[in-house]
């Protein structure tokens, strides 16, 4: 990772959220917060996000830590899926007593 | 006004020529005596429980004057939400207090139908926000108390009051790092932040005196249901207090003086000015539901 970039504008640096819901559960991204350090940017995560629900845990991961793909990238990284339909486990049977999957 | 004068209202000296002659209040009044509303209780547990609403409740208040104002806007979610787990705390601690009391009041009847002399609060609770150094402070030298204090009270034989209790500690200990860390931040800050937390820390250190108040009612309390006497945990919050300034390269404050009088009564001047504002819906519109 680069050393952090100054910031553009008077705002603290970016942090985003991630939060779990139960043992077990994935960590799914929830939004982001500004604050100057990591244990601050866990407590603003806290009164953020981590208050009104069932949040079991947390992550907080700095915004510029984070490699995304570029729009440019969307045709050429996703589109061949689409049509590849033998890709997918559309073609088992689902066992009775099974709902979620 | 000539001096042989007998004014028939309190001599306020507005107006007068030279400022009136201050004469201190004891030698008028003799030794301040305990009223019904400035004194001993005959309820020591309803006391009890009162004296930890009524902290909650103002300082609740006070917090929630930052919503809209707070330097960004996590942190005002931040203080709005610690705002709101003292008024509930506070309410839970009303119920307590309503139930032993059987006058069939409730915790709102508390909250906005008594006036500032029948308010149990410490003096550290109601004083104004001041900048945001002032207000950080405030809230950090009071709930390093809070947080010792509560485990103890959630070891009481009184089940509802225990409850409350344990509830409430679980909140101050995220209130106690929200408030540590923010003071570490400005002590450690910017020569600015720095002087100005140190400047708050002057200002309050006097009335964190009254937080370790105990009179007969805690002796009682404490016989009856096995409540801490908050005496027992000075060590232990000036331990917390101090390792937290020094880390924040902060100096410990002496007090020259130690203000007293809030569980039996007697406030600031803030105090009812506070309390205008937050019961003037409650008075104007009394029974109000929304």
């Amino acid at each position: 990772m680069d050393a952090p970039a100054a910031p553009a504008d008077s705002q603290w640096p970016l942090w985003e959220v991630f939060t779990q819901e139960a043992q077990g559960a994935p960590h799914e991204h929830a939004g982001s917060v500004h604050a100057v350090d990591a244990e601050q940017a866990l407590q603003n995560a806290r009164d953020v996000f981590g208050r009104r629900g069932k949040v079991i845990s947390l992550w907080v991961v700095p915004t510029e830590a984070i490699v995304a793909s570029a729009p440019s990238d969307a045709g050429p990284f996703f589109d061949p899926g689409a049509e590849k339909a033998y890709r997918h486990p559309y073609f088992y049977k689902v066992p009775k007593g099974i709902r979620v999957y | 006004m000539a001096p042989d004068a007998t004014p028939d209202e309190p001599e306020t000296g507005a107006g007068a020529p030279v400022a009136p002659r201050i004469v201190p209040v004891t030698t008028t009044l003799g030794p301040l005596r305990p009223t019904a509303t400035s004194g001993q209780p005959a309820d020591a547990f309803v006391e009890y429980c009162l004296r930890l609403a009524d902290d909650r409740l103002v300082l609740g208040h006070r917090l929630s004057e930052w919503c809209g104002h707070a330097p960004i806007l996590e942190e005002d979610i931040a203080l709005a939400n610690i705002a709101l787990d003292l008024i509930g705390q506070a309410e839970a601690f009303f119920s307590v207090a309503a139930e032993a009391e059987g006058r069939g009041r409730t915790p709102d009847d508390f909250a906005y139908f008594r006036d500032d002399v029948a308010f149990r609060n410490a003096m550290l609770c109601e004083l104004p926000n001041g900048d945001f150094g002032v207000t950080i402070a405030r809230q950090f030298l009071w709930t390093a108390l809070q947080v010792p204090f509560t485990k103890a009270l959630s070891a009481a034989s009184h089940a509802q009051l225990a409850g409350a209790a344990a509830k409430a500690h679980k909140e101050h200990v995220y209130h106690l790092r929200h408030a540590a860390d923010w003071v570490l931040k400005l002590g450690d800050g910017t020569p600015e932040s720095h002087a100005r937390v140190q400047a708050a820390l002057d200002g309050l250190w006097p009335y964190t005196d009254e937080l370790f108040y105990a009179d007969g009612v805690d002796a009682a309390v404490a016989a009856l249901v096995g409540a801490p006497v908050v005496t027992a945990l000075r060590e232990d919050w000036a331990r917390t207090v101090e390792a937290v300034l020094r880390q924040a390269t902060l100096s410990v404050p002496v007090a020259d003086w130690t203000p007293a009088g809030g569980r039996l009564g007697r406030h600031t001047e803030h105090l009812g000015h506070m309390l205008a504002e937050m019961q003037s819906l409650a008075r104007a519109h009394p029974g109000a539901q929304w």
